[in-house]
């Protein structure tokens, strides 16, 4: 019960924190907005021509957008050593990477939810017809990318180019959770169901999620003190 | 016989080739007040870090009654200011200190969090955003951080330094209560006077070397200075 409440006091005191300042939210949100409305010049957005890149096109988005929650989430430990606090706490390393991780999925999925909406009406396409499964590749690919940012955000925060560092580290190892998400996005806002093949994505995106998870769980400790 | 509340054995610590530390061998029994003095760069810091669990030394062992400073139980029993308060700048003081009791386990976070508002003077800015306090204020709120939740050993860092009056005041009082309540307290400090007003024992870094360590005499009070003069480099 204790981890538990541990996790939700990190998690509270992260939101709370970011919702005073809205330094992250604000730059990814309006970065994804960006991002869509250039895209939108650049591909014609034709709705045929939209279907066939529409993962490919809002996954970059959000992990882009994503980077820059990601990238915030320890960083904004530093000023007055309060990582220094936290590692004192009497705080597993495996309660800090949850809490931590629970609120940049919070932070991400928020902009995701916003900027899909707007993906819809820039490019002209109904991507709804799928919600909920569309929703559920959402929540497995953001957690995917949340769970290897916010363990890599902590391993790079002491590096003076952490802003350049952590999408250089993470980028390549998150490519297995990004196909999936790509493919499965593709579909889906196609309107086909997750069926046959497509189920082959999905258990890759289930599998990478526990397998990142686990492992940033038991290593975070190691990661926060060597 | 109960452990000792600090116990370095042979303990060294590197950067790179270069010994910060060097064989380093301190014992602190519980209740007692131990000031670390030594010039900068001395090893006061990174001793008082190893202390806290922050790192690992390179050879020898660190334990605090009895544990590595790294275990759960340990860390409960561990209050550590550092040079950085160690709060958030967007959260209010009684968030800051609800924060950190409920990280502890506190059974009572709200009160726990008051309560030390009130002894370090910041009831009235119980609400305010820690970015709008002075340096004073802030540094009280990082003494409440440090003892809200009761810890048997206190750790800091340079404790007076750039302190005013009043905090320095608020200060010397929560350390002699704790010191009256039988916690141990370990202190790095250039403010020879203040600490050695509290001090039970005297330790002395010399380049990662400790040149001196015992009990604090007469001379030192009458001279805070004395243990430089003996024991440190001319």
């Amino acid at each position: 019960m204790r981890f538990i409440r541990q996790v939700m006091v990190i998690t509270a005191k992260d939101l709370r924190a970011e919702m005073r300042t809205k330094e992250a939210i604000n730059a990814s949100f309006a970065f994804a907005i960006v991002v869509l409305l250039i895209l939108s010049f650049a591909f014609e957005p034709t709705e045929d021509t939209t279907r066939e890149i529409s993962g490919g096109l809002l996954w970059i988005v959000f992990l882009f957008a994503g980077t820059l929650i990601l990238n915030r989430s320890f960083a904004r430990e530093l000023p007055n050593d309060c990582l220094d606090a936290l590692i004192a706490a009497p705080v597993p390393g495996a309660a800090l990477f949850l809490g931590k991780g629970l609120a940049n999925f919070v932070l991400i999925f928020a902009v995701e939810i916003v900027a899909l909406p707007v993906f819809g009406i820039f490019y002209n396409v109904r991507w709804a017809r799928q919600f909920w499964a569309l929703i559920l590749v959402m929540v497995l690919g953001t957690w995917g990318l949340t769970a290897i940012g916010t363990v890599f955000g902590a391993l790079t925060v002491n590096i003076r180019l952490r802003e350049v560092m952590l999408p250089l580290l993470v980028y390549p190892i998150m490519i297995p959770i990004l196909l999936g998400a790509m493919k499965l996005s593709t579909e889906l806002v196609a309107g086909q169901p997750i069926s046959g093949d497509l189920m082959v994505w999905l258990k890759l995106l289930f599998g990478f999620d526990i397998i990142f998870t686990a492992l940033s769980l038991v290593l975070m400790d190691t990661v926060l003190l060597g | 016989m109960s452990a000792a509340a600090v116990d370095c054995a042979g303990v060294w610590k590197f950067y790179g080739d270069y010994p910060a530390l060097r064989d380093i061998s301190l014992t602190v029994p519980p209740g007692r007040c131990l000031a670390l003095i030594g010039r900068n760069g001395a090893g006061k810091t990174t001793l008082l870090r190893m202390l806290a669990g922050y790192s690992k030394p390179g050879r020898g062992q660190v334990t605090i009654f009895g544990k590595s400073p790294r275990e759960t139980d340990t860390r409960q029993r561990i209050g550590f200011i550092g040079h950085g308060i160690a709060v958030y700048d967007e959260l209010s003081a009684i968030e800051n200190l609800r924060l950190f009791a409920r990280l502890y386990g506190l059974p009572d976070p709200e009160r726990s969090a008051s309560e030390w508002l009130e002894r370090t003077g910041l009831e009235r800015v119980r609400d305010g955003l820690v970015r709008e306090f002075s340096r004073g204020m802030r540094q009280r709120l990082a003494v409440a951080r440090a003892f809200l939740h009761g810890p048997s050993l206190l750790l800091l860092d340079e404790p007076f330094t750039a302190l005013d009056d009043r905090a320095i005041a608020v200060l010397q009082t929560v350390l002699r209560d704790a010191l009256a309540a039988g916690r141990t307290v370990v202190m790095s400090t250039h403010q020879l006077r203040e600490a050695m007003d509290l001090a039970t024992n005297v330790a002395l870094l010399n380049h990662g070397r400790l040149a001196f360590q015992g009990e604090r005499t007469e001379e030192m009070v009458k001279d805070p200075g004395w243990v430089y003069a003996q024991y440190g480099e001319s």
